[in-house]
């Protein structure tokens, strides 16, 4: 029996900055021999070259909602559009969302937290980012959008490495995990990447919330030893070991946290909620797989920006390393308050 | 009072027996009377048009989602997502009354008694008085709902951040009511005293027209997609919880502070309200399929349908109240002869 999450219709959000390839990634979406059909809803009606037979503009309108909260933003022109789209429900099987290059991809993926008739409908598949490989290091300079998507995303499609060189791909590469190394990168000519790579990707599902190490470590660099050398330019530092290049941006950054002690839940939810309502505008993401005292159930959660959801998972394997593991990603987190705090959670 | 079963013992009167079931076979949206024919919107495409006996006849309107509606009784007009706004007349004969040049979606729709039509296509409202001249007004941000004013043209358009009072025909400027938050449906009250709004968030806000005073209704669990105004217009019944919740308007300051009535409660949510054209009596149809008639006055309840079915969708009276339609999520509709 599949779950009820997976018989919502599943939203891809697609962002990325002007020119880097969303077009030619939908429309590779779209044309692939896949059976299904999408909804797709674009940023500006009549956009040229979309070839699909449900295409919805959008209004990219952002709401506040009405609880005093600056960062619990909405899209409503999505809530309306979703609400119609829901009519010709048998109609198409998931939903794509491209949103402009210059969109915060929060009040998007907000929307799916906040919303009732959007919950009881759709669910957030996963936030899909495109990057040109010759550009986003110029734009991770001087556009702070180009950031925000990176930071955002669960999928990274590095376009266009074509045009660039070994090293050139090596820097941005190094760029991209200074600011989120737990996306999966994807590097790619005129967007070519396996659908089952962008698509179906369950990355808001706490079902599969099963590992959250940096992706780039399955290559089997290792970034534990930091020799820190700093070289402080206009964007970071970057400092070399291993023959792998590793930046550290000075405002966008992840910080992960981790203990094989058991957390005490009765001091970690609060800290936790509090932590999100005090710093939620600073934290982007954020997921965490966490074992507790006295308690044999995993338990999960993630959070967009101050809303957080959370859930038992599972028990814990038989012989399973009963480990904690957070993850925040975030502008100018303020590191040590959360490490510390995070300390006085661990049972002694 | 959360469960009808078992039926013979029921302990609330029931006219479950007395209902003519209608195939609609799709998911319906809205029912409007044409005369004494009911006509089942569908979510997609078509207009199911039922007669007192039951015979249905079925009228292609929209190629694609239908959005919105509204009916004088003598027409429908709709809009759809193929970017039309369409009519349909009691003799079953659809006309296009407008073509979104970007076929953009119709999203919102009013009429007005003298004939006169609004509609919406994202941020800008249009309308076309009974003499067929259009007028159109770009909003600040998308329209969420529409209503006309009971006398003279006059438009309220509900949007982000408030409300903008249009008046069509007048080279005075709009009126804007001002309230944060995201306003979606909105109505003026029959005397044309008050004006209320459906917000993003579980609550209604209202204006007194006289001096703006704010009404805040909240406390909704979820919500308000169906507002209904008694006969006479001296209560406002509202979708969004586990009872009918009924808004008091008979006095000069409506429901400042007061409490709203509590009708009917069921371990269900209210989806649907309808009030009947004449008597104070309502018909509210909950989230699992149940529908009750209900009198306003001392809140007594009539077993229209059981629960156990997909949540009821729509749900109307004919003029002059002699007959109720609904429909369910899932297509199954019936009418009821009273």
């Amino acid at each position: 029996m599949p779950s009820p999450t997976l018989q919502k219709i599943p939203v891809t959000v697609l962002t990325g900055y002007l020119g880097a390839g969303k077009t030619t990634l939908l429309n590779r979406i779209l044309s692939e021999n896949h059976g299904k059909k999408y909804a797709v809803i674009v940023n500006e009606f009549g956009e040229i070259g979309i070839d699909n037979d449900l295409i919805i503009g959008a209004d990219e309108e952002v709401f506040e909602m009405n609880n005093g909260c600056v960062c619990c933003t909405v899209r409503g022109d999505l809530v309306r559009i979703l609400d119609g789209l829901m009519k010709r429900k048998g109609k198409f099987d998931a939903i794509i969302v491209e949103t402009t290059g210059l969109a915060d991809p929060a009040p998007v993926a907000q929307t799916f937290f906040v919303d009732e008739d959007v919950q009881k409908n759709a669910r957030l598949d996963a936030v899909v980012t495109v990057a040109d490989a010759k550009w986003l290091s110029d734009r991770l300079k001087d556009a702070p959008e180009a950031k925000n998507q990176i930071a955002f995303a669960d999928v990274i499609v590095l376009n266009k490495t074509d045009l660039v060189s070994k090293a050139e791909l090596a820097e941005v590469e190094a760029r991209i995990r200074g600011i989120n190394p737990y996306a999966k990168l994807h590097r790619t000519e005129r967007c070519k990447v396996k659908l089952s790579d962008v698509l179906e990707r369950g990355a808001f599902d706490l079902d599969r919330i099963l590992d959250i190490e940096p992706d780039f470590l399955e290559a089997g660099s290792d970034h534990e030893h930091h020799d820190h050398d700093h070289h402080h330019g206009h964007d970071g530092h970057d400092h070399g070991h291993g023959g792998l290049k590793h930046y550290h941006d000075e405002e966008m950054q992840s910080l992960a946290l981790r203990t094989d002690k058991p957390l005490d839940p009765t001091k970690f939810m609060p800290w936790l909620q509090n932590l999100v309502a005090s710093e939620g505008q600073k934290i982007l993401r954020s997921k965490g797989i966490l074992a507790f005292s006295d308690d044999d159930d995993r338990y999960v959660f993630q959070g967009v920006h101050m809303m957080l959801e959370g859930d038992h998972q599972r028990k814990w394997k038989e012989g399973e390393a009963r480990e904690s593991r957070l993850v925040f990603i975030g502008r100018e987190l303020p590191e040590q308050i959360i490490r510390d705090g995070f300390e006085s959670c661990i049972t002694s | 009072m959360s469960d009808f079963e078992p039926g013979d013992q029921a302990s609330i009167a029931s006219v479950t027996d007395r209902v003519r079931p209608v195939a609609i076979g799709a998911a319906v949206t809205a029912i409007h009377f044409l005369g004494d024919r009911a006509a089942f919107v569908g979510a997609e495409e078509s207009v199911a048009l039922v007669d007192a006996e039951g015979g249905i006849s079925r009228v292609t309107v929209h190629g694609g989602g239908i959005l919105c509606t509204a009916s004088d009784g003598v027409r429908i007009v709709m809009g759809g997502d193929d970017g039309k706004l369409a009519e349909l007349n009691g003799k079953g004969e659809v006309a296009v009354l407008a073509t979104d040049p970007k076929r953009r979606w119709i999203d919102n729709v009013a009429l007005h008694p003298d004939g006169a039509v609004a509609w919406s296509a994202g941020k800008t409202a249009f309308v076309r008085s009974g003499k067929g001249e259009d007028k159109t007004f770009d909003m600040p941000s998308t329209v969420g709902g529409l209503a006309f004013a009971p006398k003279g043209l006059r438009v309220a358009v509900a949007h982000y951040n408030g409300v903008t009072l249009w008046f069509p025909n007048m080279a005075a400027s709009p009126e804007f009511l001002e309230w944060a938050g995201s306003h979606l449906g909105v109505v003026f009250s029959p005397d044309n005293k008050f004006l209320v709004t459906t917000m993003h968030e579980p609550a209604l806000h209202g204006w007194r027209l006289a001096d703006n005073r704010h009404m805040r209704m909240s406390g909704y669990p979820g919500r308000v997609k169906s507002m209904s105004w008694s006969a006479g217009g001296k209560s406002l019944a509202t979708s969004g919880a586990d009872a009918v919740i009924v808004w008091p308007f008979a006095s000069k300051d409506g429901p400042m502070g007061k409490e709203p009535t509590m009708l009917a409660p069921l371990q269900a949510r209210v989806a649907v309200v309808a009030c009947h054209p004449k008597q104070d009596i309502l018909a509210a149809g909950y989230s699992d399929g149940t529908i009750l008639m209900v009198r306003l006055e001392d809140g007594a309840e009539i077993l229209v349908r059981r629960n156990g079915t997909a949540e009821v969708a729509a749900l109307a009276w004919n003029a002059k109240g002699t007959l109720l339609a609904f429909a369910a999520e899932d297509g199954e509709a019936g009418l009821l002869p009273l």
